[in-house]
């Protein structure tokens, strides 16, 4: 062992009382640094999966259609006129096929889907409930959202005439799996569906009112032969779905929506609570660092006489300046084990308290080992620069004034 | 530079303190202590002989004049050749023998060894060992310095100042705050390292006893030397 480990470790054996009070510190630090990071990050990655859960991360539609004028503009001709937008109709995305292939082609595009969306009515019995209905390729479907997954009751089965329908607008209804249901859509069109499967996405608005098909039953009951309104799309990495909206829609000419557009309230929440975090995370960080130096400062004095007289029998500079600095180091990285040990045994306890009415962890807190070993770096950097201060007033103290006075 | 035995040297040393007014302490110094000298430095309190003691220990520097250790021009050496020099050359034993309380004995006789870079070596070990075992203490090695009296911890601080073989030592009071018997003991201690090992001590005192029986004794009065000569016999 070298010099400078060996006395600094000595020197925080001998003051045991000082060196648990410190790493006491630096451990709360660790601790909330580890247990905040991993609550918000737990929170975020839930709300992002529960939003992602229901729809699609890209969803290409036609473009609006846009009213023309029929006069022309002429140089030195002054036209007034006043353009009305139509309403828009169901639309099919021409050739959509070919489009679906260019979407699916687009980098960072992992999965593509046709759909058709459109609005009506189920009935059963004396209720009677707005729908969405959705049209889907059910293997290609599957991809985007995990249905098969979130089914409660029943299959998932979109054979001949079977539908599955949102947990939410079941209980509505009160229908059950094997309930025939009867439904008119916004075609005025009538058909009866029998129920196959229920389930949750955990959106109210989608459980209460989704109801799936197959794209070929949807087409009769829009009027669209062939047609298909939307083509949704899934990307590898969820946060980078609005550049690749932007170049699908360049590539497909048809408008893109990516779901950060769609939740554009909910991602400027969540990077609010992330600078709340971060600001949190520093004020610790401060905190922590005035505590080490302030003991570090402390034992600088008291020891001002022993560094004179180890600086009396040769003791270079550089050593004493190490001895003070590994301290530091020292005390942040016991820290920062106590710390990462606490903090993650508070996630999980957190996590066994705070259940939703099945008795499932609302959310899982996330603690990870870029989280642990980010937090230790964090601690060991602030020791040695807490110390730094000290240490370079140990270091530069004058062996015989400090011999002297003590 | 004439190539002599001397293993100090001082030359027309003067040393200012810039406080709120400046002061000579020191008014202009020539020293020469050979190999192998016992010398005594006497002079009442504030005639500048700590002074003297630091700037030969090289803890301080000079603010004319030059300081020769065994012919190094320590004037020309920076920080840390200063601390080098002090490392491996110069021998301290002060009044309040100032061990280190966070270490045991072995370990602080060890310290110049290990503070000066190099891991202690076994020949550093074995020779820490036997200079305990010379001073007496030799089963109290791994005492913590806390736990040894007075005496005991002035005489681990001679094992100190020795372990490394140094040219000189320079003992600061080293009998000031010890009860007879124990001042005793550490003057014999130093008298018989200086025999067996041939190392040079100067030794600030105000004990006419302890100064008569130094080999050379020399007066230092108001930052000038006023007498040196060989003092009586011990």
């Amino acid at each position: 062992m070298s010099f400078s480990w060996f006395v600094a470790l000595r020197y925080l054996r001998t003051d045991i009382s000082q060196t648990a009070l410190v790493l006491a510190a630096v451990s709360v630090g660790v601790t909330v640094i580890v247990f905040l990071s991993a609550l918000i990050t737990g929170l975020q990655t839930s709300l992002i999966d529960k939003t992602l859960g229901s729809q699609a991360h890209v969803t290409l539609t036609v473009r609006e259609e846009l009213p023309r004028a029929l006069v022309e503009e002429r140089d030195g001709v002054a036209i007034l006129s006043s353009l009305q937008k139509g309403p828009q109709r169901l639309r099919s995305i021409d050739g959509w096929p070919q489009l679906l292939g260019v979407a699916e082609a687009t980098p960072g595009v992992i999965a593509a889907s046709a759909a058709i969306t459109g609005a009506g009515f189920a009935e059963y019995a004396t209720a009677k409930r707005p729908i969405m209905v959705r049209g889907v390729e059910p293997e290609r479907f599957v991809r985007i959202i995990d249905l098969e997954k979130r089914l409660v009751r029943g299959r998932f089965d979109l054979a001949g005439s079977n539908v599955v329908i949102g947990s939410k607008l079941a209980a509505d209804l009160g229908v059950g799996v094997g309930d025939k249901l009867r439904i008119v859509t916004s075609e005025g069109r009538v058909d009866v569906v029998v129920v196959a499967g229920v389930f949750e996405l955990g959106n109210l608005a989608v459980d209460g009112t989704w109801m799936l098909t197959t794209i070929r039953q949807a087409q009769s009951l829009f009027a669209l032969p062939g047609g298909a309104t939307t083509i949704e799309l899934k990307v590898g990495e969820v946060f980078e779905a609005e550049q690749v909206a932007r170049e699908v829609e360049r590539r497909t000419e048809l408008s893109a929506e990516s779901w950060m557009e769609k939740n554009a309230e909910l991602l400027s929440g969540l990077s609010a609570q992330s600078s709340s975090k971060t600001m949190i995370q520093f004020f610790v960080v401060v905190a922590v660092a005035l505590g080490i130096a302030s003991v570090l400062i402390v034992s600088v004095v008291q020891k001002s006489r022993e560094i004179g007289i180890l600086r009396a029998v040769g003791t270079p500079r550089r050593r004493v300046l190490e001895v003070f600095l590994l301290q530091g180091g020292l005390l942040g990285a016991l820290g920062s084990v106590i710390g990462c040990a606490l903090g993650t045994l508070f996630s999980r306890l957190f996590e066994g308290v705070a259940l939703d009415p099945s008795g499932k962890p609302r959310f899982p807190v996330q603690v990870d080992a870029q989280l642990l070993l980010g937090a230790s770096a964090i601690a060991i950097g602030v020791g040695l620069l807490a110390a730094l201060l000290p240490a370079r007033r140990a270091s530069r103290l004058d062996p015989a004034t400090a011999i002297r006075n003590g | 530079m004439a190539e002599t035995d001397a293993v100090l040297r001082v030359e027309a040393l003067t040393k200012d303190y810039d406080g709120r007014v400046l002061t000579r302490v020191l008014k202009g110094i020539d020293l020469e202590l050979g190999r192998g000298e016992f010398a005594a430095m006497m002079g009442p309190s504030g005639s500048g002989k700590s002074t003297l003691l630091n700037v030969i220990g090289l803890l301080d520097r000079p603010t004319t004049g030059s300081v020769y250790i065994e012919g190094v021009d320590t004037t020309k050496l920076d920080e840390a050749g200063l601390t080098a020099l002090r490392g491996r050359r110069l021998g301290f034993i002060f009044q309040f023998h100032h061990l280190l309380p966070a270490f045991t004995a072995l370990e602080n006789v060890l310290m110049p060894a290990w503070g000066s870079g190099h891991r202690p070596t076994r020949e550093d070990e074995r020779r820490a060992e036997e200079l305990l075992d010379r001073v007496g203490l030799a089963e109290r090695r791994n005492y913590r310095s806390t736990d040894l009296s007075g005496g005991q911890q002035q005489r681990v601080a001679i094992a100190r100042a020795l372990v490394h073989q140094p040219a000189l030592v320079l003992a600061d009071e080293p009998t000031g705050n010890l009860d007879s018997e124990s001042a005793e003991e550490v003057f014999g201690l130093m008298r018989r390292f200086h025999a067996e090992l041939g190392t040079s001590f100067l030794i600030v005192t105000h004990d006419e006893r302890i100064a008569s029986r130094c080999d050379r004794r020399i007066d230092l009065v108001d930052g000038r030397i006023t007498s040196d000569a060989p003092s009586g016999a011990p």
